[in-house]
């Protein structure tokens, strides 16, 4: 089981990580635009809420695989295919866990509203500057919770990395997985144990991420 | 090609602006007006934070926007004080303080840090959180953080609206001292008109439709009875003064201006330094013929101007005070039952009366 519980937490850091370097700055694109490009990714980046995740993992098998539309530029990095592979996994995750990222920060961002970036703006900070000194900060709030969802989120994934990763011992196979194998081996004990700390690490995760935020909207109230 | 030159034309949602004017290189130009006629928008149009298309800004030697150009906010050196005082929450007072001076990247700033805390009394709040202090103190510190931006403009919005009295009373003596510190141009927005009648140098009014209705020296503006300010609720003359004597025994100060005498109760401050006093036009009354044995103070012989029935009862009279110069002006608001009484005429010799305790109550 070890080997299932490090996959897991390192695909869930990997995919966290990569999730607010990729979603903060599409958070905050998607809270000032008033394009209808915005409102167009706003409902991309939602569909994984209610898409099947095993039709999410269809498609990304597909599309990572040696005749997806990705096969010549993988082709570029000696690669022929990413499906059964971690970084196949990490991409999967991302997509997934997307919009549990992106729609706490874009909140966040929107409740700043422009009053500090005006200001920030009179002051002589681009709004590069004034992104880093004055919106992320203000926003980390919601940056923490948008991590600890999708940390947990990716914990918790079954149908995507089923589809996408298989069942590759110490390669692809997570915790869900292993939790799947359990009950259809009929290892009863294996399966209650793992349910239950799966439990306890859920009731962690909303327990934090309901005291970070009353943190810090008492901290700039 | 000293001081700001400003065109501003275009549509802000349905409301329409167009207004050009002039600003000398230095002192407070207040910009006052009813509410909605669009003070905040010239603020912000002038910041760079709303764009017309039709505009024209030049400040000094530099155009900031016409035809092809805009500069954008980040790059026009002003200091904009928010009605409300914005600080960043995130920051302590004096990471608030330096945001700005940081970013102005200048290594000898005009403005600064010690100087500013000094001017602006912020020396215990320095180490705080901006949601730990009070309204005033909150705008204090935000007026501290736009001048140490080392602006080349100053913009003030309202900066006292949004406090209570106390507060206001707080934050006056530090703005009065501030516009005779700075060397350059303040854009002072209010709609307070005894705000603008403490601080500003230069007056624009701004009609109820967006467009200027009279623009120069704030005395020349109160002078011309003519003017909608003479239909305000208190019409008043504001005018500089020279402490010339201070009289320990009565506790009595004479006032000099412009070669005219006042006698004011109270101790305002050292011999020879000058001092702004508002003179109420309801504080003044005429009489024909010098009296006698009168309690009030100042009798000050003066010759009638012009006059301006500004309601049906009331009369506003612009006096101008014999043996001194044009400086020395007074208005006064009398019955329109007095005017015809006494048959005053433009040109008749006069003497005005003010009570000294009326102007000690005003100063």
């Amino acid at each position: 089981m070890w080997p299932a519980v490090v996959l897991t937490l390192e695909l869930a850091s990997v995919t966290t990580a990569v999730l607010i370097l990729v979603g903060t700055p599409l958070a905050w694109w998607l809270a000032r635009s008033k394009s209808w490009a915005a409102d167009v990714i706003t409902t991309i980046v939602a569909l994984p809420i209610v898409l099947p995740p095993t039709t999410l993992g269809f498609y990304l098998l597909v599309a990572l695989g040696p005749y997806g539309p990705f096969a010549s530029l993988l082709s570029l990095f000696g690669l022929r295919s990413l499906a059964f592979s971690f970084t196949g996994l990490v991409i999967g995750s991302v997509i997934y866990s997307l919009p549990f990222m992106v729609q706490p920060i874009r909140n966040a961002f929107r409740a700043i509203g422009d009053a500090p970036l005006e200001v920030a703006a009179t002051l002589r900070a681009s709004p590069l500057d004034a992104f880093f000194s004055i919106a992320v900060p203000l926003a980390q709030g919601g940056i923490f919770t948008g991590a600890i969802l999708s940390f947990a989120h990716t914990i918790g994934e079954f149908g995507v990395v089923l589809m996408i990763g298989g069942d590759i011992p110490g390669k692809t196979e997570v915790l869900s997985i292993v939790l799947f194998n359990d009950v259809e081996t009929m290892q009863w004990n294996n399966a209650y144990t793992l349910s239950a700390c799966m439990l306890l690490f859920a009731f962690i995760v909303v327990v934090a991420t309901t005291l970070i935020e009353r943190r810090s909207s008492r901290r700039f109230s | 090609m000293n001081g700001v030159e400003a065109r501003f034309k275009g549509k802000i949602g349905a409301f329409p602006l167009d207004i050009a004017f002039t600003m000398p290189p230095r002192g407070v130009t207040g910009l006052f007006g009813p509410s909605g006629c669009g003070k905040t928008t010239i603020l912000r149009c002038i910041a760079g934070l709303t764009a017309l298309d039709r505009s024209f800004l030049r400040v000094g030697e530099e155009v900031w926007q016409d035809a092809k150009h805009f500069l954008p906010a980040h790059k026009r050196p002003v200091g904009y004080v928010f009605q409300e005082p914005r600080l960043f929450p995130h920051l302590s007072v004096l990471d608030n303080l330096r945001y700005g001076l940081r970013r102005a990247r200048t290594k000898t700033p005009a403005i600064a840090l010690e100087p500013t805390i000094d001017l602006m009394g912020l020396h215990a709040l320095l180490r705080r959180s901006p949601t730990a202090l009070s309204g005033g103190e909150c705008q204090r510190v935000a007026i501290g953080r736009a001048l140490l931006a080392q602006p080349r403009l100053l913009l003030m919005d309202e900066p006292l609206s949004a406090l209570d009295r106390d507060a206001k009373n707080e934050i006056l003596p530090y703005l009065e001292g501030l516009s005779e510190r700075l060397s350059i141009p303040v854009i002072y927005v209010s709609h307070d008109f005894t705000e603008i009648e403490r601080l500003a140098d230069h007056l624009i009014l701004i009609s109820r439709h967006g467009q200027v209705q009279a623009a120069g020296a704030l005395r020349t503006l109160l002078a011309d009875i003519s003017l909608p300010l003479a239909r305000m609720p208190e019409p008043a003359m504001v005018l500089t003064v020279v402490i010339e004597h201070y009289d320990a025994a009565y506790d009595l100060a004479t006032y000099n201006v412009g070669g005219a005498r006042f006698l004011v109760p109270g101790q305002p401050g050292a011999v020879g330094t000058s001092q702004r006093l508002r003179v109420r036009a309801s504080d003044v009354s005429l009489i024909k013929g010098a009296p006698q044995n009168s309690s009030v103070l100042n009798i000050l012989p003066a010759r009638i101007l012009a006059v301006h029935g500004t309601s049906a009862n009331q009369m506003l009279v612009l006096l101008g005070l014999e043996g001194a110069d044009s400086e020395a002006r007074l208005l006064s608001s009398i019955t329109r039952k007095s005017w015809d009484t006494l048959s005053l005429q433009i040109g008749d010799h006069v003497f005005a009366q003010i009570k000294g305790m009326a102007l000690a109550e005003s100063r």
